[in-house]
């Protein structure tokens, strides 16, 4: 191998890799939505996924909001004192909240707990042959471990999001009304003014995006794991740093998308 | 159809990258026969199995199952032909986010997707679960218990009540006995025995284990560098008269086999 052309193999072969992954996971995508569509339909397991997805997220979910929201109401009304636009700050902590931190830090909190878990406990299957074993059972694993994961992840983003937006715009309350001298009304009414129902819409969109997005991740390195336990440990950790950059990227995607005119 | 084998292999092949695993398999498995495979780790005995599962496909070569190309039906008769086989895999492979009844219920679910008509009651089939413990030994208090709350004879028998709850025609076990003491590998192949004889299945063993191979099996073959080389009657396997199975029956270090153990060891193969 010459010095000189080894810097264009490699990338040759990096982009041959990215294209091989996209690929797989394009029809791991397909064929896990295909499943939703055909019988038979494990409603018993998608609602109790739907409960450690969606239900089970979200104190940490909760917290997160609050805190965020309290942080952007300090921060937006020390920005805005120095032109005298502090009332304004309501409006952008509803803002913020509904079109962007909401989805997002939802997405990645619950990349960080069940985007890992998803990967570790498909990939544990993938190790200790129950994967091969559901196969030879008469079960479609990506139907019985796919589908219903895809479907309660997608469903339950947007539930925790919209749990998010209150206590986030709660949150920018407690700390406008306790620290900076504003009045319920006030911050109600400015809040109130500066939100569109296409705002909270498009951040339930955003929710559903990524919760497809964090479990077919998890699924998909859980379902390709190899070599014990380093390898199921691998899957999670791919899992949740692959999630959290396509968070942002779609995010920035679907923010281009629908605000940017 | 009776002089169809229940399982024919012709000329399989599977390669990993460069890494040649299965060079040119031909087998034939009959009815009621009792077939074990011993070989060498690495020698390609798992990948057998996985290609007769359908869970790897073949670069080259057939696999029939009654006389049909496993790998040439379509989905759904595929699906069907292989709805015929059980399989005991080598950890059990149990479903640990579920109860020991509710993995014996899953393969018995599995036996009713291709008769749904003939479905019991949630009731009666909990009951049949309980039966097919029985059947291997596990009283019904182990039923309420998790996968790894139990020992790797007692996984290995529930593992055993599951693929045996489909009354499949064709039974596969993978390495049975590994990592049991003499006696629970005494009770596994006791129970292996009994189920062939009660129901008459076809059954591919693949095992290190030589007391097993000649406890269950009728028929027995060696696979070595991805081919069989040397086919005959169980009870022969300790005298078979070729070199590289008196070599690794006996576990002798000199012989045929060993330049190539030495060979491993010097490239890190």
């Amino acid at each position: 191998m010459k010095p000189l052309t080894l810097p264009f193999i490699l990338l040759g072969r990096n982009v041959l890799s990215v294209l091989r992954h996209t690929g797989k996971l394009s029809l791991f995508a397909f064929y896990g939505v295909l499943g939703i569509l055909r019988p038979p339909f494990y409603a018993g397991i998608t609602a109790s996924l739907l409960i450690e997805i969606g239900f089970l997220s979200l104190p940490v979910v909760a917290l997160t909001a609050i805190f965020s929201g309290a942080v952007i109401a300090l921060q937006s009304y020390s920005g805005f004192s120095h032109y005298h636009a502090q009332n304004a700050m309501a409006g952008v902590v509803v803002l913020s909240i509904t079109r962007e931190l909401g989805p997002v830090l939802a997405g990645l909190m619950v990349s960080g707990r069940v985007g890992a878990a998803i990967a570790a406990q498909i990939g544990a299957m993938r190790v200790t042959d129950q994967i091969d074993a559901l196969s030879t059972l008469a079960t479609d694993p990506i139907k019985y471990l796919v589908t219903p994961r895809l479907i309660a992840g997608t469903l339950a983003l947007p539930f925790l999001v919209i749990i998010a937006d209150i206590l986030g715009i709660f949150g920018g309350f407690i700390v406008a009304i306790g620290k900076l001298g504003f009045t319920p009304e006030l911050y109600i009414h400015t809040a109130y003014a500066a939100l569109h129902t296409s705002d909270v819409l498009i951040g339930l969109l955003k929710a559903a995006v990524f919760g497809f997005l964090i479990t077919l991740l998890g699924c998909y390195h859980g379902y390709h794991s190899r070599g014990g336990a380093e390898g199921v440990g691998r899957s999670a950790t791919t899992t949740v740093v692959a999630t959290s950059i396509l968070i942002l990227a779609f995010d920035y995607l679907l923010t281009d998308l629908f605000f940017s005119a | 159809m009776t002089n169809c084998p229940r399982i024919r292999i012709r000329g399989l092949k599977k390669s990993f990258g460069n890494r040649t695993i299965l060079n040119g398999i031909d087998l034939d498995i009959h009815e009621g026969t009792s077939m074990v495979i011993i070989g060498g780790s690495g020698n390609g005995k798992s990948l057998l199995l996985r290609c007769i599962l359908g869970l790897i496909e073949p670069d080259e070569g057939t696999i029939e199952i009654d006389g049909e190309d496993l790998f040439r039906a379509p989905a759904k008769r595929r699906r069907e032909l292989l709805g015929r086989i059980g399989m005991l895999f080598q950890n059990a492979a149990l479903f640990d986010s579920m109860s020991v009844l509710d993995n014996v219920l899953f393969g018995l679910k599995a036996k009713y997707k291709h008769a749904p008509s003939t479905k019991p009651s949630p009731k009666e089939m909990e009951q049949e679960a309980i039966d097919l413990l029985a059947q291997v030994g596990l009283a019904a208090s182990v039923a309420s218990l998790n996968p790894a709350e139990l020992s790797g004879g007692m996984q290995k028998r529930v593992g055993l009540a599951r693929a045996i709850a489909g009354q499949p025609d064709i039974l596969l076990f993978d390495e049975p006995t590994t990592g049991l003491d003499p006696i629970m590998s005494s009770v596994i192949d006791g129970l292996i025995i009994d189920y062939v004889h009660r129901l008459g299945s076809t059954t591919l063993t693949i095992t290190h284990d030589m007391t097993s191979a000649q406890r269950i099996g009728g028929q027995a073959a060696m696979l070595y560098k991805g081919k069989i080389i040397w086919q005959g009657r169980a009870e022969d396997v300790m005298d078979s008269g070729n070199e590289f199975v008196d070599q690794f029956t006996h576990g002798r270090r000199e012989g045929p086999i060993q330049s190539d153990v030495t060979t491993q060891v010097k490239t890190g193969a």
